[in-house]
């Protein structure tokens, strides 16, 4: 095989990794509560600002910096949850989502008074490594391996936990969870701080490889949604692999053609994926 | 605490829609009653308003003492109340074992998950074997069981059981009256909630009959099934 | 309706008052935006909420200005190309959301996805369209300008004026014949709706021409108004949330409704800007952030949709949703 060709395809495995996390956040968040956040990819920018702000600015080690990111995007998400996802839980879904959508203007917003639009940079980079005949970025390959560690860690909370089996059965039946002693609404505050974390730990990963601003988050947010489309809204496994299919077509596609060129791919693959199965490409 | 359970004069409904008009009744421990009634009777209705998934829009509710129209209902199984919903909701994508795990959720529960879950296995042993299997695969039998064992999870005082019988085969329906009649053996104070008035009957110490939501007689079982006017509406005549 | 007539004459005569610039560039800017949330509106008030229109401002406005930079073709005629080919997409893209029963959050996220291609093929089309960078219509001189659709301000009053007569117009009918009816049984309960009879694909489709073409209206005037085109803020995410914004405060269930959500944003956004200048750059999404939250959480109608409801109330005591006359 053509030696760039598998880099790139080594690097769509890498980058499937990465939108794995915010898919993963997004679907939970979404198969408990029934809402889209919109704004997810803005949680993740905030935490990307804030990760920055405590190393380059605070001079934190970058590991306690990652530590307190994750714990600050998770209080965002009880926020998000508490203040404007709860007082409308019985509201229409779109209403859901445009307020959401408020909160995605709102983070941007705020994050430009306070930073400014300036790109920022955390100036960090893990030398490449060679294997074989192509070369791997160490960054990417480290935050390909923190994604997997943090999905394990979300599977595993998910399988054992009594929450976490709580939050794959109401993610089927409501209306029956007060029945088996679960409070719903705790339920959802508790997969809300999940969700925020997992956007904290996405947050690490991509501050490393992209620049800060306060629009960052529409750079990767639409692809995050059309990665859980495709995967099927909620279904969390589906969207995991469907980060690994986006992250190849993106990659292989920028091989052949520009990055531009190879998001046209992705999105025009999504369309098609859901005409083929609206209910995304892993729906039984 | 001695586990008694009263209703008076409950009014319940959903919205504009009312579906119980001042019900009273009475379950004391270790009694088996049955509620039985044509369909919209609001049967239904008054298990969901004793688990409260519905709030009562009068009247009042206790259970050993405690009032439950107050009591938020997600903490109704550590007071020793376990409903078995119509129609089972299982969580079909969730194992066996996965089911009574939700079903200990409880924290009071959650300690004794083991213990019970085993006893659970010795009163149901084809539970013990599809333990792995996703509930949703079994047959309707078996779910009822795995949903009954659920239940059981949080040791309840009183188990609420809405149509056991619904949607099974004459054959499995006799397996699930003894199943009750088993739970009853084992001492739990049990409310039913059946279409299938010859079968409970049977099972049930007193019954009440709910007749578009008011209580149109109750008494003992034996009274019931001697009394000419439910012969004639529920026992096909005879 | 009767009201409008009369409004409409006064606001054509606006500009014979001879007005400072700066009014009638807010009143353009105003009408514009209005005609994209009205389009916007169309759709949404039958719960075909797209978060995707910024495609159709774009679609048009470089249809419009490509005809014009490299084929020589008069806006004029251009328009009418343009909006035509941006509701043929409309209706290509719906065809099959329509057909496939791709509905409630899948349809808002296609609608996202094809956003986002359209920014994202203008931005990698960047030898004809200059890419992130804009580009701008070539400028013809004075003598020729009303045949190149280059003109003042007043000119471009009165064009913005029509246009946003005509997106009223298109609700006005859409709400007196039946499609308006059939839409709405289709937002309650969509295989009722078909199954009382309902084309329920053709009435979609209908709607989100109409729909799509406004937004392509809007988009094309706006560039032939500022001179200027650029990706970010005639397709992508950002632009096609503004719009819903828009059209959500002011209420999109009225026809008023997006014209008061234009009114609201573009005021807010000079208010903002004169009051604290470049300092403030991101008070506004700030602010538009806030009150998009409050407004889903205190008046999901829009402000329109408040003062409709109390006026209702007013009139017929009994409660009854008055369906449009």
């Amino acid at each position: 095989m053509d030696p760039f060709l598998l880099e790139a395809l080594v690097n769509g495995i890498l980058l499937g990794g990465v939108f794995a996390l915010p898919a993963l956040g997004l679907n939970l968040v979404f198969g408990v509560v029934d809402v889209v956040w919109l704004c997810y990819a803005e949680l993740v920018m905030v935490g990307m600002y804030a990760v920055w702000f405590l190393y380059t600015q605070l001079g934190w080690p970058l590991w306690l910096a990652f530590a307190a990111c994750l714990p600050v995007v998770s209080l965002l998400g009880i926020l998000l949850h508490q203040l404007v996802v709860r007082p409308l839980l019985s509201a229409p879904p779109i209403n859901q989502v445009l307020a959401t959508g408020g909160v995605l203007f709102l983070l941007q917003g705020a994050m430009t008074l306070i930073f400014r639009t300036d790109f920022r940079s955390l100036g960090v980079d893990m030398p490449p490594m060679e294997v074989g005949e192509i070369f791997v970025s160490g960054t990417k390959l480290a935050a390909f391996c923190a994604a997997l560690v943090g999905a394990g860690i979300l599977w595993a909370f998910l399988k054992y936990t009594y929450v976490g089996t709580a939050i794959r059965a109401i993610a089927r039946d409501r209306e029956v969870m007060p029945l088996m002693g679960v409070n719903p609404l705790r339920i959802y505050l508790i997969a809300s701080a999940v969700g925020g974390a997992l956007a904290g730990l996405a947050a690490c990963l991509l501050v490393v490889q992209l620049d800060v601003h306060p629009f960052v988050g529409l750079s990767f947010g639409p692809i995050t949604f059309m990665i859980c489309v495709m995967g099927g809204l909620g279904n969390m496994l589906g969207g995991f692999l469907a980060a690994f299919i986006m992250g190849i077509i993106v990659s292989v596609g920028g091989f052949w053609g520009s990055t531009e060129f190879s998001y046209v791919v992705a999105f025009a693959f999504f369309i098609v994926t859901i005409f083929a199965r609206p209910r995304g490409l892993f729906a039984r | 605490m001695n586990g008694t359970l009263e209703l008076n004069g409950i009014h319940a409904g959903y919205g504009d829609f009312q579906a119980l008009f001042g019900i009273g009744l009475r379950v004391e421990p270790g009694e088996a009653v049955g509620v039985v009634g044509p369909n919209g009777a609001g049967k239904t209705t008054l298990l969901r308003v004793i688990s409260g998934l519905i709030r009562p829009t009068s009247g009042n509710l206790h259970f050993g003492g405690q009032d439950l129209a107050t009591t938020p209902a997600h903490l109704l199984p550590s007071l020793g109340i376990a409903h078995v919903p119509e129609n089972r909701r299982l969580f079909p994508h969730l194992t066996v074992e996965e089911n009574l795990k939700v079903g200990a959720y409880s924290p009071s529960a959650r300690a004794h998950f083991a213990e019970r879950r085993d006893r659970v296995y010795d009163l149901f042993p084809k539970m013990k074997q599809r333990r792995h299997q996703l509930a949703g695969t079994m047959s309707g039998g078996e779910q009822q069981m795995c949903a009954i064992g659920r239940a059981l999870m949080c040791a309840p005082r009183i188990l609420l059981l809405d149509e056991p019988s619904a949607g099974l085969a004459p054959i499995v329906v006799q397996q699930v009256f003894d199943l009750v009649r088993r739970i009853r053996e084992e001492g739990l104070t049990v409310l039913i909630v059946e279409q299938n008035v010859a079968q409970v009957l049977r099972v049930v110490d007193r019954a009440y009959v709910l007749e578009t939501g008011r209580v149109a007689a109750e008494g003992r079982s034996a009274e019931l099934v001697a009394d000419p006017a439910i012969r004639r509406s529920y026992l096909g005549g005879h | 309706m009767k009201y409008l007539i009369p409004l409409l004459l006064a606001l054509a005569c606006v500009p014979l008052l001879s007005p400072p610039d700066y009014f009638i560039h807010l009143g353009v800017t105003v009408l514009l935006t209005a005609v994209a949330g009205t389009g916007w509106a169309m759709m949404g008030r039958y719960g075909l909420v797209s978060f995707g229109h910024g495609a159709f401002l774009g679609i048009g406005a470089y249809t419009m200005a490509l005809l014009w930079n490299m084929a020589g073709l008069t806006p004029w005629i251009g328009i009418p190309i343009a909006v035509a080919l941006a509701a043929l997409v409309g209706v290509m893209l719906g065809y099959p959301c329509f057909r496939l029963k791709v509905v409630g959050h899948y349809f808002a996220l296609v609608t996202l996805a094809a956003g986002e291609i359209v920014r994202i093929l203008i931005t990698a089309l960047r030898d004809y369209t200059g890419g992130s960078l804009g580009m701008t219509p070539d400028r013809v001189p004075p003598e020729q300008g009303l045949l190149a659709m280059q003109f003042d301000k007043a000119g471009f009053w009165w064009l913005a004026l029509l246009a946003w007569a005509g997106g009223l117009l298109a609700w006005w009918l859409l709400d007196r014949s039946m499609a308006s009816k059939a839409l709405a049984a289709i937002s309650e309960d969509e295989d009722a709706a078909a199954s009382i009879g309902i084309r329920v694909t053709r009435e979609k489709l209908r709607v989100t021409l109409i729909s799509t073409a406004l937004a392509a209206l809007a988009g094309t005037l706006m560039a032939q108004y500022r001179m200027y085109l650029n990706p970010e803020s005639l397709a992508g995410l950002g632009i096609s949330l503004q719009i819903v914004f828009g059209a959500i405060a002011g209420g999109m269930y009225a026809p008023l409704g997006p014209t008061v959500g234009a009114i609201i944003t573009i005021g807010l956004e000079e208010v903002l800007r004169i009051a604290f200048g470049t300092e403030f750059t991101g008070g506004a999404p700030f602010i538009y952030g806030i009150l998009l939250v409050l407004f889903m959480i205190y008046l999901p109608r829009g402000i329109v949709g408040i003062v409709e409801r109390k006026r209702r109330s007013a009139a017929a005591p009994l409660g009854l949703p008055a369906v449009a006359k």
